[in-house]
């Protein structure tokens, strides 16, 4: 039974972890999916942390905090899809200015608004969001397994963490059931079939870099005004590069991606459980060695030897109308 | 027809495009002074006096620029080659044992140049050698370099504190760091090249390394514009159809381009370990790998652009520490941003003023020859 | 009034430097095939992009049905009733027919009912145009006439009543492309107007009712099918009399130099290419390869050149045995194997390098432009400036960027390079695709030059009429295999047969 507990605690932070990187991994799928590889999810949840923590603190509100958020996440998915889109840059240099961008001016402007060293200030009830209780939790929790399942692993999570599982089947039916997820998957693998058909391709891959930055604008609102309360400097701190890493080894399906994101989420808090004790037959592991298993782990996935990723094809190419 | 531009003058081209462009990186860095309530011009001005305005700013602006030089070529290197290598901060990391490792075994009896030997040839080959794995898996498993190497970074960076803290720190110590070398684990600073010039370098680390990394911004050249191994890397780089054509081998090309890049950003940590702290302390690359990037880039990735590139991104550190005294408000992350902006503009933007001035030069040229082409593909 | 589908008043038209459509008129009646005829690069494209949206012309009026109208995009064009069929298909490779169908025409923004509504309509398109097509097949698996069925099906489904078709038999067998021409036939007597974009007079005599010529960005002239010939119209298209048949004397063949035995050829998907092929070219004679794009032809070439792993089979060049399992272009061009490759914009030169550069690529490691692991610059400059002035390359500049020669002086770049090493054996894909008519003579000349100096050159070109014109011998390659073996003055005809894949060809010729 103290296994079983052990087992649902770790699965508990597990499922805390994979919350900012499944949202990020779905916000870059919709990019990359329309063919704009984006390696700025970083930097976009980190702006959007900061101005989700300053709004929240400044107006009092988580909700204008989350507004916060989504807005400077878009206005930098905007730059992305300006650079990308329109004057058919390099995406990949693209994302790492992005995330340059908001690595700095976070700092700097945290500094001169707050004078806390880069932090915004701690956020107080009503500024940031909290935890729900599902129906019956304290009623069920004494029912062995079941209930302990239901109420310590189910239930008190933040909204926004049963909006992010909600996003995963909702992803899929926008992506194969409705007209933008059809054109969408059709601007990543062929951008000259769509305009041809009479779409806009530059409006579509817009609009696919905008659900990009909305989704990163509720990742960083999550860090800090759910996860923590406030932001710190630097706080996604590789989240972003993981959510990338998920995406790729998720080969760019929704599904596949919540999959991804709870294994390199259930590494993170297995991590953190495991520091300092000492494995059964191994023996102390360096915390440092557990710190970076999951980039090792994503490298040996990205040599390729669980199958082969195949990304969209168009995706990282500027749309060019032949003549 | 499928040069997307007209031509340009080669003065405009390498010249008026990207001054534009990085005057329009430095002036959105303006607002943002402006934004924090300060003076942009004042910044500016208190940014080349703190830089240039005395000998020892010189000397911190060119010991900071040397860094850069490094990372830059690294990142120029990559780019011949049509890849992308954002690992420079970790191989640069990593490569620091490849300098630390012969000054803790040899400055006990071997005279400095030796040392120095050593060193170069060690931070190359450790720097080399964490880049061989990605570039190894892009060559032969097609893992995208730019994953795989950001991946690199995070790994080297746990790698580097277990080393720290777990091995190579003194016993009885606390500090994260080695034990400080003797002297012949030290490089010489270049007092003299100031003295020439009449100037007091006072207590600036700008130190010998700074004549290496002009070595191997000649070297860069020499091998990328003059060797057959130079030739054959921007075959692939810029077509790797081509260059299958004409029986370059692909995943040996990648590999070699990757481990020169490493070597190159392996040796930048020659400058702060052996020429500054004289000791290898945490986090001694301190962001001079992504720097590297913006350096490339504004550099076009031409040794007589990275050059000074990387002084200019000297400057900015240099003279971003002096602001930061008078300007609490603008400290050295105003550089990160900045960084940012110069990578956005000089690099993904590259061509935004492109047209604009094409179609200038293209209304003065036909002006003058009064006619255009007959039709054609 | 009301007969004339399309008119087009004015039409202007510059990329930059280059003026593609100057001042072009045109009169479509309503309910006939008009061709539209030209070489390649004379502004036919354009001018078709023009109509359906693709580009804006800088000047000049369209009407349809004798309204005005400014097609600012392909949406106006698709409501205006115009579809178009692209010469390279516009389509989602991995999405079903159904989805390709629909895309841009889903009716509302949840798919499932506008699923239902286009099953039915691609059912009655079907039925009546003979159009069979499953919509539940992914593109990438349908055979190229197939994919070009959906094209048409998508043009159709959006309600087109002008069909506008860019250069559609280019990938089609000559089987396909009859029965390409009765769907056009049908269509037209269901009342559409189609537009037939073509290079090839043939095509233009068998199925159009009008034609315009169009030569250098202008419409020359248009003339009823009927009372026009192939000669008038290829004068008109090249403004002077065409040199049909290059001047060569007979062949005198010696030793083999090039021998083939049962090379079977994978391509990266997994799929045999080529499957099983056996020939031999000897020293002074051109062997022709004559066959529709895509039947293996250039994966014969890659992997004889050494750039694609053979699966089995055996080479030997000069009498000595090439190990055909590993790629080495290198070590064949030292044993004096020269390869101009069908992509020369991809494979054959670096556009960004420029000439000098181009000219020793391949070749950077021979003595000649090297010391020890350093270029000689010099040695290269001068060598580029000898084959500037031997092949008349213009402009005359060793340090011009490749991408700015035309495509006749990029392909005699590649041409210098691959004959001046005086190889045994010469492989050409594609001599003169995209080159100007000048350069086209220049080049077929220097390929019978070649052949009288004694050496041994395999040709695949998929222009049959250059075949014909260059080889002593013409193998049809059909599938991956060589199908047959003809002299090059057999008829069109019988080629034709072979090309399509008949087997019993001779008996079909008689």
């Amino acid at each position: 039974m103290e296994y079983f507990d052990t087992l649902i605690v770790i699965l508990q932070s597990t499922v805390r972890v994979s919350v900012p990187l499944i949202l990020a991994a779905l916000a870059g799928l919709y990019s990359e999916r329309a063919g704009i590889f984006d390696i700025g999810l970083e930097g976009k949840m980190l702006a959007a942390a900061f101005a989700g923590g300053a709004a929240a603190s400044v107006y009092g509100s988580a909700i204008i905090g989350l507004g916060a958020a989504i807005f400077v996440s878009v206005c930098l998915a905007l730059v992305h899809g300006f650079a990308s889109i329109t004057q058919r840059g390099n995406q990949i240099v693209s994302g790492v200015a992005i995330n340059f961008i908001a690595l700095g001016a976070t700092v700097i402007l945290g500094q001169a608004w707050f004078r806390q060293g880069g932090r915004t200030p701690q956020l107080g009830e009503g500024e940031r969001f909290t935890t729900v209780e599902l129906p019956f939790a304290a009623e069920l929790a004494d029912i062995p397994i079941l209930g302990s399942i239901y109420s310590n692993l189910l239930s008190g999570h933040f909204l926004l963490t049963y909006f992010a599982f909600a996003l995963v089947p909702f992803t899929w039916w926008v992506l194969y059931r409705t007209r933008f997820g059809l054109r969408l998957r059709a601007v990543g693998e062929n951008p000259g079939a769509v305009d041809t058909a009479g779409i806009s391709v530059i409006w579509l891959r817009y609009r696919a870099v905008i659900c990009c930055g909305i989704l990163c604008g509720f990742a960083g609102a999550y860090l800090s005004m759910a996860m923590t309360a406030g932001f710190v400097k630097g706080m996604t701190a590789g989240k972003g590069f993981i959510a990338l890493a998920a995406l790729i080894f998720a080969k760019w399906k929704p599904v596949n991606v919540m999959f991804a994101c709870l294994l390199f989420g259930f590494l993170d808090a297995m991590s953190i459980r495991m520091q300092g004790n000492a494995l059964p037959l191994i023996g102390e592991v360096p915390v440092q060695f557990m710190q970076a298993l999951p980039y090792i782990l994503t490298v040996i996935l990205l040599a390729g030897f669980i199958g082969k990723a195949i990304p969209p094809r168009a995706g990282g190419v500027p749309y060019v109308k032949e003549r | 027809m499928s040069a997307p531009y007209a031509k340009l003058p080669a003065w405009v081209d390498y010249g008026l495009i990207p001054l534009i462009n990085l005057t329009v990186a430095f002036a959105v860095a303006g607002l943002v002074v402006l934004a924090v309530g300060e003076s942009p011009v004042r910044a500016a001005g208190l940014m080349i006096q703190g830089a240039f305005g005395y000998g020892e700013g010189i000397g911190f602006t060119l010991y900071y620029a040397t860094n850069f030089i490094f990372t830059g070529l690294a990142v120029a290197v990559a780019f011949h080659c049509g890849l992308f290598n954002i690992g420079g901060e970790g191989q640069a990391y990593v490569a620091g044992l490849g300098v630390a490792l012969p000054c803790l075994w040899l400055d006990q009896f071997a005279p400095w140049y030796l040392v120095f030997l050593a060193a170069i040839v060690g931070s190359a080959l450790a720097g080399a050698a964490w880049a061989l794995i990605p570039g190894w898996l892009q060559a032969k498993r097609g893992s995208h370099v730019v994953i795989t190497t950001i991946m690199f970074n995070f790994i080297a960076s746990s790698l580097m504190v277990y080393v720290l803290v777990d091995v190579l720190k003194p016993a009885g110590s606390m500090a994260p760091q080695t034990r400080a070398f003797a002297e012949s684990g030290q490089l010489p600073r270049l007092d003299w090249m100031f003295s020439w010039a009449g100037v007091d370098m006072g207590g600036a680390p700008f130190n010998l390394s700074f004549l290496l990394a002009l070595v191997m911004a000649c070297v860069v050249w020499a091998v990328i514009w003059r060797t057959k191994l130079g030739y054959e890397i921007r075959t692939m780089g810029h077509s790797p159809s081509a260059a299958r054509y004409a029986g370059i081998r692909e995943s040996r090309i990648i590999i070699i381009t990757m481990m020169m890049s490493g070597a190159l950003a392996g040796m930048m940590a020659l400058n702060p370990i052996m020429g500054d702290q004289h000791r290898m302390q945490l986090d001694f690359v301190g962001g001079a790998g992504f720097v590297g990037i913006a350096v490339a880039l504004m550099g076009r990735s031409h040794p007589v652009g990275i050059v000074p590139a990387a002084i200019l991104f000297g400057m900015l550190y240099q003279g971003g520490a002096e602001i930061s005294f008078e300007m609490p408000q603008i400290s050295r992350d105003m550089i990160t941003i900045i960084q940012g902006l110069v990578i956005l503009f000089a690099g993904a933007l590259e061509n935004m003023f492109r047209p604009a001035i094409t179609t200038f030069f293209a209304t003065m040229g036909t002006a003058r020859a009064g006619k255009t082409l007959p039709a054609g593909e | 009034m009301n007969d004339i589908a399309i008119e087009l008043k004015g039409i202007d038209k510059k990329f930059g430097l280059v003026h593609a459509n100057k001042d072009i008129d045109l009169r479509v009646r309503k309910g006939t095939i008009h061709g539209i005829i030209g070489e390649n690069g004379a502004g036919k494209s354009t001018l078709m992009s023009i109509l359906y949206g693709f580009y804006q012309a800088d000047d000049g009026d369209i009407f349809i049905n004798g309204q005005k109208i400014v097609i600012k995009d392909p949406n106006v064009a698709i409501g205006a009733g115009i579809g178009m069929v692209h010469q390279h298909f516009m389509l989602v490779e991995n999405f079903t027919v159904l989805e390709n169908v629909m895309l841009g025409a889903e009716e509302s923004q949840i798919l499932t009912a506008g699923i239902t509504k286009a099953r039915q309509e691609l059912r009655r398109l079907e039925h009546e145009y003979e159009l069979e097509v499953d919509p539940d097949a992914i593109i990438e698996e349908l055979p190229v006439g197939l994919q070009q069925r959906v094209e048409i099906l998508k043009a159709l489904y959006r309600g087109a009543e002008i069909l506008i078709l860019d250069e559609p038999t280019g990938v089609l067998t000559p089987d396909e492309a009859d029965h390409l021409f009765r769907i056009l036939e049908q269509l037209k007597d269901q009342g559409k107007t189609i537009l037939l974009i073509t290079h090839k007079l043939r095509e233009i005599m068998a199925v159009t009712d009008e034609v315009s010529v169009m030569r250098r960005g202008e419409m020359v002239a248009t003339r009823t099918t009927a009372e026009t010939s192939v000669e008038e119209l290829a004068e008109l298209m090249v403004g002077r009399h065409v040199l049909l048949h290059v001047e060569k004397g007979p062949a005198a063949p010696g030793e083999v130099m090039l021998s083939v035995e049962n090379l079977t050829v994978r391509d990266s998907r997994g799929v045999d290419m080529v499957k099983n092929v056996s020939f031999q070219v000897r020293a002074g004679e051109i062997v022709g390869i004559a066959g529709v794009a895509g039947n293996g032809q250039s994966e014969l070439l890659q992997a004889v050149s050494g750039i694609r792993r053979a699966v089995s089979g055996k080479v030997w060049l000069d009498g000595e045995p090439v190990d055909v399992t590993s790629k080495d272009p290198s070590g064949l061009r030292q044993r004096g194997l020269a390869h101009v490759p069908e992509d020369r914009q991809h494979m054959g030169l670096v556009l960004k390098f420029d000439q000098s550069e181009n000219s020793i690529l391949g070749y950077h490691d021979d003595p000649k432009y090297s010391n020890g692991m350093f270029l000689d610059i010099d040695a290269i400059r001068k060598d580029a400036v000898d084959k500037i002035e031997k092949y008349d390359i213009r402009p005359p500049n060793p340090r011009l960027k490749t991408a700015n020669f035309s495509g006749g002086n990029q392909q005699k770049i590649v041409l210098a390079r691959e004959m001046e090493r005086d190889p045994k054996v010469l492989i050409i894909g594609q001599p003169t695709r995209g080159v100007d008519v000048g350069a086209i003579e220049f080049i077929h000349k220097r390929i019978i030059e070649m052949r009288d100096a004694g050496k041994a050159v395999l040709l695949v070109s998929v222009e049959l009429d250059e075949i014909r014109s260059l080889a002593d011998r013409v193998l049809v390659m059909f599938d991956g295999r060589i199908v047959g073996e003809r002299a090059p003055d057999t008829g069109e005809r019988e080629l034709g047969l072979l090309m399509a894949g008949v087997a019993d060809a001779e008996e079909a010729a008689q």
